[in-house]
């Protein structure tokens, strides 16, 4: 047989999914490893979903999607963050950011091109980057400075190849919502260089110690910037596959015809989902929130007491403590603590260099099995330093 | 400060030092809150929510039933007082476990008690029907409760999530 595509078979399989397999087979597992809500998504949101199957919402929408979800979209983020997109032209309906993702970078990237990526990061950027024909190129974001984008580190990675720059803020993993001094630094270079700005917000409503800014919002940002968002972790919609690509035509124009020919559209019952979740579930999301930081406050506490150092993190639903006092590394500390105290967390090294030393562990988990895994993290600890 | 008292509604059980935690206020702040709250009647009692239906499944004859009826009652208004002195007289029965002033054909919504029919019927036609100024009762025993002050009873739902994902 003649050899498949040598970039994807050149890919290693995530390591998340390997963690994923030991972990699926044991018993009494509580798992801090998952990247979705523990709710379930709204029961309004539910029940219209169930509605518009019942009313035969079957079919194929416009390839754009509904018009009324992309203007209920476009008036949320312009009301909230102040970042104003035309609905009919600037917006994507997208099965899921991951779509959006893989359409922004496959619209932007000419084969070579280089897309500079801080990490630790969300394990789909880099590969994504490499299917579109792209180079990632990984720079490091810390610890010590709450994994700050740092404009000279980024600055000091961009080459005459350099296209484009993926962030996401607020982070996968480690929680980190970068500022908006910091934001505008970074637009500035990018204007600076000429560089796209490709900016993940999955977890905008996702904050807890300072407000989201909206990367496109930002003086001079919006013409190069492409901002993905979507349902899944502030609705708690993961299975919906449903979120949204905004853009200046030009690039939204390329993104949508890649779409047309590759995805059609969205699920049409999930959009109707997703106009329901945006009219009237604003109340659910605000009640989530709130428990996620109710949740992240007694976690965070409850790590630095068994000795874990933690940066605070601001937004999604993730700790990103550092496992160093352990003197191991961390994957053989996810492996060890899976295997001998069954909790399920993932190791840092899994999202780049800079996240060795570092585990993830999610706090969308009901709090006496957020208690119960401090208990066991603990007791695992003393283990090793015995 | 509202947020104590939301934690609280929802976990009766949730310790100062939780709380204090979950809130980012200090410790002695959140228990003198809580204490003023108590004594002046914010608070009133720490309870569980509990499925009788379920409990009385599992308890295999040594439940003792409780039957549950919601009694509308019409009532003459008096001068000055309106409803306020009867419904205070109706709310003072232990049996009787919510009372409602509501719009509509009736004027009093109550929720009674008792562990059996018969037990409830009697407290109606002894007690209710008989106070001044009552001049009716409608009588509608609850079959089966799904859902009570926000807690629905039912089947928990299940956790679909794979155990580790991105």
């Amino acid at each position: 047989m003649k050899p498949l595509n040598s970039v994807i078979s050149a890919c290693p399989p995530s390591g998340i999914r390997r963690f994923f397999d030991i972990a699926a087979q044991m018993d009494d597992v509580i798992s801090l490893g998952v990247g979705e809500p523990d709710f379930v998504t709204p029961w309004r949101v539910r029940e219209a979903g169930i509605w518009a199957l019942e009313h035969g919402a079957t079919t194929y929408t416009s390839n754009a999607g509904l018009l009324r979800l992309r203007e209920l979209i476009c008036a949320e983020l312009a009301g909230r963050y102040g970042a104003e997109y035309v609905p009919d032209g600037e917006c994507v309906i997208t099965a899921g950011v991951s779509e959006g993702l893989d359409l922004t970078l496959r619209v932007l990237l000419e084969p070579g091109d280089e897309v500079i990526v801080p990490e630790p990061c969300y394990v789909a950027y880099q590969p994504c980057v490499s299917f579109a024909g792209g180079r990632p190129v990984p720079v490091p974001t810390y610890a010590e400075d709450g994994f700050r984008l740092r404009t000279e580190v980024i600055e000091a990675a961009v080459t005459g190849q350099t296209k484009a720059i993926l962030i996401g803020s607020p982070a996968n993993p480690t929680g980190a919502v970068q500022t908006r001094d910091d934001l505008a630094a970074l637009v500035e270079l990018a204007v600076r260089h000429d560089l796209y700005l490709i900016s993940d917000e999955i977890y905008d409503r996702l904050t807890y110690t300072g407000a989201h800014t909206c990367l496109s919002a930002l003086p001079g940002a919006r013409e190069r910037t492409v901002l993905l968002g979507g349902f899944s972790k502030a609705h708690a919609m993961t299975g919906w596959r449903v979120g949204y690509l905004c853009a200046p035509t030009a690039i939204a124009d390329l993104a949508l015809r890649m779409h047309q020919y590759t995805m059609l559209c969205a699920p049409h019952v999930s959009q109707l989902a997703a106009v329901e979740a945006l009219t009237s579930a604003g109340d659910d999301v605000d009640e989530m929130v709130a428990d996620y930081d109710r949740r992240r406050r007694v976690f965070v506490k409850g790590l630095r007491e068994i000795g874990l150092d933690c940066p605070e993190p601001g937004g999604a639903f993730y700790a990103f403590p550092s496992i160093r006092s352990s003197g191991l590394d961390s994957e053989t500390f996810a492996e060890r603590l899976l295997h001998r105290h069954r909790v399920a967390v993932v190791p840092g090294s899994v999202f780049g260099k800079p996240g060795e030393g570092h585990i993830r562990c999610s706090y969308a988990t009901a709090l006496p099995l957020l208690e119960e895994a401090l208990d066991r993290i603990g007791r695992f600890l003393q283990e090793c330093s015995t | 400060m509202r947020e104590i008292l939301e934690i609280l509604s929802r976990d009766g059980h949730a310790t100062i030092e939780r709380i204090a935690t979950m809130t980012g206020l200090p410790e002695d702040v959140v228990t003198e809150r809580i204490s003023a709250w108590e004594s002046d009647g914010v608070i009133r009692r720490y309870k569980a929510v509990v499925d009788w239906d379920r409990f009385d499944q599992s308890a295999h004859g040594e439940s003792d039933e409780v039957i549950t009826a919601f009694i509308d009652v019409s009532l003459d208004p008096a001068r000055g007082v309106g409803f306020d002195d009867v419904a205070a007289r109706i709310s003072r029965f232990p049996e009787v476990r919510s009372v409602y002033l509501v719009s509509g054909s009736q004027d009093l919504r109550c929720t009674v008690i008792g562990s059996s029919l018969r037990e409830v019927s009697d407290f109606v036609s002894r007690k209710l029907a008989t106070l001044d100024r009552v001049r009716a009762t409608a009588t509608h025993f609850v079959l089966k409760t799904y859902k009570r002050d926000g807690d629905a009873f039912l089947e928990p739902e299940a956790d679909h999530r794979l155990p580790v994902m991105p």
